[in-house]
């Protein structure tokens, strides 16, 4: 990670100012955490991770929302997001075997009261995540000096 | 009986155009083919952008290709292309040319300067431009049969031009100014006061301007101010651009030249007779390229101005002056404390700790004593760039 020295030269402000900001967003909730970003596929993990799409039907009072915490809740859910179209909710699950996130599917999510239908895709190769391709930097092409 | 069949061949080096004989192979080149031959170099010496080509404009290219467009094109380029030329300059620089008659799409920014030059210059004509400067200037004015007279500017002056400097190196035979702001290798940029003063001189002494504005877009400070958008210029002024650096388009070589139709039409016969067009899909790859500048150029844009930040202080911080670079995407210290030639710090640096920048000579006698150091390189490779500059500087 950008140490705060080096943020701070970056961005031309003093480190105290970028120690004091950083402290801020963390206080308000707008930094929510630190994370590493991964090459699962390189790490033979015994994971797989399904993307469901999900019909729910909204309740009277809460709307969308009371139904999407409860199911957010299960720590297998790693993202939940209310969508537009065809479906309502898209969530990411993640699991150690195919089967258990089919039993997650079937005997957690399903069986929920308000959850109508679910449409579920197993994940197969990761190309790019968060703006990162995970074909690893590619040579640079260029001369190594040039005006 | 005589068997060498080279014998009565006189040396062919004799029978070369003197002018390109006498000119020496670019300082860049020598340094090049050193660096070529080590391995594990960080190069703060690459004068193009680590970006790559926005993906649009490389996926449209592939469209273009497929549905064919692989013949020649007009002379001065595809209509449609001059016409949203003709959209961005005077959006972005203040200027207004005819798509018909005042735009011509050539090889480069490169080729543009050469047929500028050509098209204006008889032999002994004298052409004033500034030193530091990129690396074909003076040869390609010598190229063109004229006489080049470099103005020094200077670090204390943050590089920018004044006027007394250009008054200094005027005569009656002085027939062109050349200008490139933001330049390479200094990263200066002109105030506005500055600029009005340079124009009334090129305004007073009846002078036509070639200015070279290839960095235009890649300022950090203030925006970019054009020559062209004073009064009286537009009319004596050959205003060069091209796709190279705010795109990261360098290989598609795509530049072109505005100015009045009596100079774009003498550009043009020159460019006709030897390129006949450039390249129809690096045409193709422009016009797609301008459709979406704003959103391509700020990510970059501000990617740059964190690496200009972080070298600008990393330099100062060991103790290396470098005046604060504006524009482009070059740093450029003065070293001269070491006690050694700008020539002999670049390679020893090399030696020692595999770190390529570019002597400041390259661009210039007065700029001994400086190096250029792109930061046109990953943050990662600035870093570590900066590590081990610091290191060779602490140990000399």
């Amino acid at each position: 990670m950008e140490s705060r020295e080096n943020i701070a030269r970056m961005l031309g402000l003093p480190v105290a100012e970028v120690n004091e900001k950083i402290a801020g967003y963390e206080k308000r909730g707008i930094i929510r955490g630190y994370q590493a970003l991964l090459d699962e596929d390189q790490l033979d993990l015994d994971k797989v991770t399904a993307v469901i799409e999900v019909k729910v039907t909204p309740q009277r009072e809460g709307g969308f929302d009371t139904i999407a915490e409860r199911i957010s809740g299960f720590p297998e859910v790693s993202s939940s997001y209310l969508m537009s179209g065809a479906y309502d909710l898209l969530l990411f699950v993640e699991g150690r075997t195919l089967r258990e996130v089919a039993a997650f599917v079937s005997e957690r999510l399903s069986p929920l009261e308000g959850v109508l239908s679910t449409s579920t895709h197993f994940m197969l190769k990761t190309y790019k995540r968060f703006g990162v391709s995970m074909n690893g930097p590619k040579p640079d092409e260029r001369l190594t000096i040039s005006a | 009986m005589d068997q060498n069949p080279m014998s009565g061949l006189r040396s062919l080096r004799d029978r070369l155009n003197v002018t390109v004989r006498d000119i020496p192979r670019s300082g860049i080149r020598d340094f090049f083919d050193i660096v070529s031959t080590m391995k594990d170099v960080v190069s703060l010496g690459i004068g193009e952008p680590d970006f790559d080509t926005p993906w649009h404009v490389r996926e449209s290219t592939m469209f273009a290709l497929e549905r064919g467009a692989t013949h020649y094109t007009s002379n001065l380029g595809y209509l449609e292309l001059r016409k949203a030329l003709s959209l961005y300059v005077k959006k972005t620089f203040g200027a207004e040319y005819h798509p018909e008659t005042e735009i011509l799409v050539t090889v480069g920014v490169s080729e543009a300067l050469d047929l500028a030059l050509r098209a204006l210059l008889n032999p002994g004509d004298e052409v004033i431009y500034h030193e530091p400067c990129y690396v074909s200037y003076r040869a390609t004015i010598l190229f063109a049969h004229g006489v080049p007279k470099a103005v020094e500017t200077r670090a204390e002056n943050g590089f920018r031009l004044t006027r007394a400097m250009l008054e200094a190196q005027a005569t009656p035979r002085t027939k062109v100014l050349m200008l490139n702001f933001p330049n390479n290798p200094t990263g200066a940029v002109m105030a506005s006061e500055e600029l009005a003063a340079v124009a009334a001189f090129a305004r007073e002494r009846d002078l036509i301007v070639i200015s070279d504005e290839i960095y235009a877009e890649l300022t950090y400070d203030r925006p970019h101010e054009s020559i062209v958008s004073l009064p009286g210029l537009r009319e004596r002024t050959i205003f060069l651009h091209g796709f190279s650096k705010a795109w990261a388009m360098t290989g598609f070589r795509l530049g072109y030249a505005c100015g009045p139709p009596e100079l774009i039409e003498a550009m043009m016969k020159i460019h006709q007779y030897t390129m006949l067009c450039a390249s129809s899909l690096s045409q193709k790859a422009a016009l797609e390229a301008l459709v979406r500048p704003d959103s391509d150029i700020s990510g970059m844009v501000e990617e740059y101005r964190r690496r200009r930040n972080y070298i600008s202080a990393a330099l100062t911080d060991m103790g290396l002056p470098c005046h604060r670079p504006l524009g482009a995407f070059y740093a450029f210290p003065n070293v001269s404390k070491i006690g050694i030639s700008a020539k002999e710090f670049a390679l020893e640096l090399l030696k020692h700790e595999k770190v390529a920048v570019v002597p400041g000579t390259a661009f210039g006698d007065c700029g001994e004593g400086f190096v250029r150091c792109a930061y046109a390189t990953s943050m990662p490779n600035i870093k570590e760039a900066m590590v081990r500059l610091a290191r060779f500087v602490k140990r000399l």
